[in-house]
């Protein structure tokens, strides 16, 4: 058993990991903190609850895979929040506009952040450092106060409902109430769905492992790198506009506060959920399972009584360093087998 | 002649001070043609009847003086670990929320401080150093990168700061409290100009009679080689993250002291931006290794410069971090290697051409 341990490699290692602190966490939710966990909705609504968050962290996710990273992905959410709903707010627009608008400012972002950080060599951090702070500044330049969307049929595609069945449950009362799940769910399952197959399958995702591994090795088999990880930012950029326009469907609202601390949020979705910050390891799957602990244990907190806001933040932060310190572990032991 | 002349000229632009004096000289040519009145200094008096000095220069000196206590000790943590520590508008939340529930008491509005100043200073440098360590063993100990392992302390601090005091609103009216973020009776300097003096002053002293600065720099250029020099490179980086929570007390003491009254969430907010920009307007290579103290704080000055001078321009203070980004952007773009290799060969090719 601990040979195969050994043997593995650091990607299944680190996803096995994420995956069975999951299904500990969730089935021990269940057994000490009540029915509530055990319906089939509680899991739903963690998933419609962190459907931006799932297609963050899918963008963060390529970009570390590259060996980068972007922090600006919060803000740009704030971003693409306030300026849908000011368009479709005050200047009467319709929906498909609003969401080429996410689309736009996504892609404006990923190529200036790309083209700084793969062209010109500057610091990934910086970059997106910068980036945050010009998007949350943008936010209140575009509108100070918060808001609610009034749009009508911005509200119909907000409030549609997918039934999913055979899942629903009795409530109190003892009448059946279907399971359902929101649309932005469908968006972050397909983008989850379509960045695996792209990782997995064709040579850009390759590549991408292949550059944040070792950029040398990877010039040497005549990877354009420049090109490459360039791409990695316009992917994380163009995710954090469309995740911001799901945000956007969930909240129905813009504010300049929205997505406060998301970067975080999803940089440790991903780290739990198995990528490493050095770069060149990491699975996109992992990242589903990593939102989904992330939130599961935030719920158990919640539920355990600690509802204060400070809570929330200060578990989001004890998990991302608990699992920084088990990835820095399983690298030196990867380099003391080596020896 | 011409010869000299230029070795003269170019000594001067590769000398690090000359880009924070430039941005100085920049801001301050941009405000003579704005408005003249930007730099009106008025000898008013307080409520209390102590003459003081008003105006917008007084303010960049005042403020600028937080920035560049901060800059101190991100100097020290570039040069070290390449990397900066975003933690530290946080770590002025907690140590000031730490300094505030010492002096309260049990108190919201306490009529009366209930321990001395300087206990409640000490136990914010406990705090600050805490947080210093914190990030110090994830970057020494754990290599981690120090913007990510920072970054744990960005999100959660405002929180626990507002977690010391319960969320208590507190205000705390006291003459000698308010003495640090405001005047001393009689001088109408504001005091945290005196106490940036000061923390420069022994920031130099320590530089000039200990191996600290030659020993960042060596980690900052080359870990592995310092390393085989017989260098304890962990706790030289670990050294500096503390130094930098030191720095961190020390502004949270200005801060509280400055309004008496605590935001958890607006304490200090963006001054990480501030201090990353200060740290990379005084010319230091944001990827570690050499380090000029002097420019860092002139650079910290000139950042306070630029705030004021946006804010005269009726910019509100949410969005002054947009165009403090684009500012970063264009600096680090201008101090990129790449660019700075195209501009030179452009440079050479001009010069070819006329000769």
């Amino acid at each position: 058993m601990l040979n195969k341990i050994r043997k593995m490699t650091d990607t299944g290692l680190l996803l096995t990991i994420t995956i069975v602190v999951f299904f500990l966490m969730y089935a021990s939710a269940v057994i000490f903190l009540g029915s509530g966990f055990g319906k089939p909705q509680a899991f739903f609504n963690i998933l419609n609850d962190n459907a931006a968050l799932i297609v963050l962290s899918c963008g963060l996710t390529i970009v570390m895979i590259g060996g980068g990273i972007d922090i600006s992905v919060g803000g740009v959410t704030a971003l693409v929040c306030m300026c849908c709903a000011v368009y479709l707010e005050y200047h009467g627009g319709n929906v498909a506009v609003s969401i080429l608008i996410a689309l736009g400012i996504g892609l404006a972002y990923g190529l200036v952040q790309g083209f700084l950080v793969a062209m010109l060599d500057i610091q990934p951090f910086i970059v997106s450092l910068a980036g945050m702070f010009f998007a949350r500044g943008m936010t209140t330049i575009v509108n100070t106060d918060p808001f609610n969307v009034t749009h009508s049929a911005f509200k119909a595609l907000k409030e549609t409902r997918i039934i999913i069945p055979f899942m629903g449950s009795l409530n109190r009362k003892g009448n059946y109430v279907d399971a359902y799940i929101e649309i932005g769910v469908v968006v972050a399952l397909l983008c989850v769905l379509v960045l695996f197959c792209i990782l997995r399958w064709t040579s850009l995702g390759r590549a991408f492992y292949a550059v944040g591994g070792n950029k040398q090795s990877a010039l040497m088999l005549g990877i354009n790198v420049r090109k490459v990880k360039y791409l990695s930012h316009i992917f994380c950029s163009v995710l954090a506009g469309i995740g911001g326009y799901v945000y956007f469907m969930h909240s129905g609202s813009g504010s300049p506060t929205h997505a406060e601390g998301a970067e975080m949020q999803a940089i440790a979705a991903s780290i739990i959920g198995g990528t490493m910050l050095t770069g060149g390891v990491g699975n996109i799957i992992g990242t589903l399972f990593g939102v989904l602990s992330l939130s599961t244990i935030r719920n158990i907190v919640s539920s355990a009584g600690f509802d204060e806001a400070w809570w929330k933040n200060n578990t989001v932060a004890g998990m991302l360093c608990l699992f920084l310190v088990i990835q820095s572990i399983v690298v030196s032991r990867k380099k003391s087998a080596a020896k | 002649m011409n010869k000299q002349k230029k070795s003269f000229v170019s000594e001067l632009l590769h000398n690090q001070m000359i880009i924070p004096i430039a941005a100085i000289l920049l801001l301050v040519i941009f405000n003579l043609i704005s408005d003249p009145s930007f730099f009106a200094i008025k000898l008013t008096h307080n409520n209390l009847g102590n003459p003081i000095l008003s105006g917008n220069l007084i303010s960049v000196i005042d403020f600028g003086s937080e920035l560049a206590i901060l800059a101190i000790g991100m100097t020290l943590v570039t040069a070290a670990s390449g990397g900066q520590d975003i933690s530290v508008g946080a770590g002025v939340a907690i140590a000031g929320s730490l300094i505030f529930k010492i002096l309260r008491g049990n108190e919201n509005t306490p009529a009366e401080l209930h321990a001395p100043i300087i206990l409640a200073f000490l136990a914010a440098c406990l705090a600050g150093m805490a947080c210093g360590a914190f990030n110090g063993v994830l970057v020494a100990i754990f290599k981690i990168q120090p913007m990510v392992a920072t970054l744990i302390l960005f999100t959660a601090g405002r929180s626990i700061a507002s977690w010391i005091n319960m969320n208590a609103n507190i205000v705390i009216n006291d003459q000698t409290f308010a003495i640090f973020g405001g005047f001393i009776p009689g001088i109408p300097v504001p005091t945290p100009v005196f106490i940036a003096i000061l923390c420069i002053i022994v920031a130099f002293l320590v530089l000039k009679f200990t191996n600290l600065g030659l020993y960042t720099q060596a980690v900052g250029i080359n870990e592995s080689s310092s390393r085989l020099n017989g260098l304890n490179t962990t706790l030289i980086k670990w050294v500096t993250f503390v130094i930098l929570g030191l720095c961190v007390a020390v502004v949270s003491l200005i801060k509280v002291s400055r309004t008496g009254q605590l935001n958890y969430n607006g304490i200090a907010k963006n001054i990480e931006m501030d201090a990353i920009l200060a740290v990379a307007l005084g010319g230091n290579a944001l990827s570690g290794g050499k380090f000029n103290l002097g420019a860092s704080i002139l650079g910290a000055y000139a950042i306070q410069f630029l705030t004021t001078t946006l804010l005269k321009l009726k910019i509100s203070s949410e969005a002054l971090p947009a165009y403090k980004a684009v500012v970063v952007i264009l600096l680090v773009v201008i101090s990129a290697p790449t660019v700075r290799e195209k501009l030179s060969r452009m440079a050479n090719k001009m010069k070819s051409k006329k000769s």
